[in-house]
């Protein structure tokens, strides 16, 4: 036998009994800014395809949506905070060795790049805000500039966007101290995750028939390789550490088995696969718009169910027999 | 880099407690806070048992995962020496040095929200006294010293005595060292 517990008090807030720090704030936060990266991605790459025929929407107007859900997922992540007034502190330094450092000035690049994305497109994507732009002559200029270098911008999107949907897990996999998360697939995996998300919410939004129909194809090619990411970063669990495959107990009979296998794997990846190849053959219209929604979903709780299945990994984790309830009685 | 290291004696650690209560005390830990707390490890099968206190805080590592995960440099190493601290005008709370501690060491300070530590007494080492919790110690089982001295006591102990480090795999290279 060999146990190991607590015998004097210690109740952390937020790390006792297990480490709960970061809740539904920062999930959301990694979905924004997953689909962020998406987002400006097909942007991009529909501009220098160009696709401006084929997927009107995702070429000219799905640009305009990236500082939007960024700013929501940032305002998210501002509220996980427990020290706010010092949030400007991110921007007095830059930690090469943390990835949160590295996130934060992906952050500021991201916005600039992308609103000359969503400039570049904007007399055609949104004809009436570009009329009221064009009546000023900076306006005017800057729409100018934008538009002749639309395919420059695009190309220069793409490697800031990659950084932004990569960089959220690598975040999480750079925390040796959770065993959970301490595996180099995280990156990729949620990289791949998020492009699908955005491909998801280009076919939902979009009314061209192409265009549902080339992102319909687009995403099933995604939600393939996210499920290969998904295999090997339970292979590379299965056969890491002690820790590691202790860590992976948690989703194979532990209390995250459900929420990973069926919320995430069955309902966000398996049965939009299967919808959207019904979809493909030209059967099951009628459930065109459930695909995308599951894929939303499903890119949320991939984010969720790691963040708490990755808190919960530890490599000491003492039962204690404190209960601070009984101190509330004493007073 | 200068390194500042405790030395516990489990053989006559007896678990009193009094270091979790000499660390509230000495840094004004807020109620339901703990800097510092005290592991009992059983091991072995009836009537066969040993029993192990183990007083357990921050491991001031030299190879600090908080350090070097601290996106805005809070966490940082004091004076060039191993011992970590938080310095709270930096610190935004984003908690990722709490997840990159394998010893969940570190806490949320109430109400304020920056994130707080063991500092080793590092205001009390400053002046050549011992942390508060090694001072108040009863058994004397409690030892803290540099390891660039070789005829400081946490030296001479280590190369006498059989010891043990928590969870060296991490890599992080603790300097609270347990004798056994």
């Amino acid at each position: 036998m060999q146990e190991e517990l607590l015998v004097t008090a210690r109740d952390n807030a937020l790390i006792d009994p297990s480490l709960h720090i970061w809740t539904w704030e920062v999930a959301m936060y990694l979905f924004m800014g997953g689909l962020t990266a998406g987002v400006m991605v097909f942007a991009a790459v529909m501009t220098l395809m160009k696709k401006d025929e084929e997927a009107p929407f995702a070429s000219t107007q799905l640009a305009v949506l990236a500082p939007v859900l960024l700013s929501l997922g940032m305002t998210t992540l501002f509220l996980d905070l427990e020290h706010k007034l010092f949030v400007y502190r991110f921007y007095t330094a830059f930690q090469i060795t943390s990835p949160m450092s590295w996130g934060a000035w992906i952050l500021i690049f991201i916005y600039p790049v992308s609103i000359l994305q969503i400039v570049a497109t904007l007399r055609s994507g949104y004809p009436a805000v570009a009329a009221f732009s064009d009546r000023i002559a900076l306006g005017r200029l800057i729409t100018d500039w934008c538009e002749t270098h639309r395919r420059e911008i695009a190309l220069a999107a793409i490697p800031f966007a990659v950084a932004l949907g990569i960089y959220t897990g690598i975040l999480l996999s750079a925390f040796g101290a959770r065993p959970f998360w301490n595996s180099g697939v995280l990156g990729p995996l949620f990289l791949i995750s998020g492009l699908s998300t955005a491909a998801a919410l280009v076919a939902l939004i979009a009314r061209q028939h192409s265009e549902k129909k080339l992102f319909t194809r687009i995403d099933l090619v995604l939600i393939i390789a996210e499920l290969g990411l998904v295999a090997l970063f339970l292979i590379n669990m299965a056969t890491g550490s002690g820790q590691q495959i202790e860590a992976l107990q948690s989703i194979m009979g532990g209390s995250y088995t459900l929420i990973f296998w069926v919320l995430f794997v069955g309902i966000g990846l398996l049965i939009p696969l299967l919808l959207e190849l019904l979809e493909i053959k030209g059967i099951g219209k009628s459930l065109a718009m459930l695909a995308p929604v599951l894929v939303l979903l499903g890119g949320y709780v991939l984010r969720q169910v790691m963040l708490d299945a990755g808190q919960e990994s530890s490599w000491s984790n003492y039962p204690t027999q404190y209960n601070s309830e009984l101190l509330e009685r004493l007073k | 880099m200068t390194r500042f290291a405790m030395v516990i004696d489990t053989k006559t650690c007896i678990g009193c407690g009094d270091c979790v209560v000499a660390c509230k005390t000495e840094n004004k830990v807020p109620e339901g806070l703990n800097r510092d707390w005290v592991v009992e490890a059983t091991n072995g099968t009836y009537p066969n048992l040993t029993t192990e206190f183990r007083s357990e805080r921050c491991n001031h590592c030299s190879n600090a995962t908080c350090v070097t995960l601290c996106p805005t440099g809070a966490s940082h190493h004091w004076n060039d020496s191993n011992i970590v601290l938080v310095d709270a005008e930096k610190c935004t709370g984003c908690k990722a040095c709490i997840a990159a501690c394998p010893y969940d060491a570190r806490l949320v300070m109430h109400p304020d929200g920056y994130i707080d530590k063991c500092t080793f007494c590092h205001h009390r080492v400053e002046k050549g006294l011992d942390p508060a919790c090694v001072s108040s110690c009863p058994t004397k089982c409690m030892h803290f010293g540099s390891l660039d001295d070789p005829s400081s006591t946490v030296s001479r102990l280590l190369k006498t005595r059989k010891f043990k480090v928590l969870h060296p795999e991490t890599g992080n290279e603790p300097n609270v060292y347990y004798l056994i």
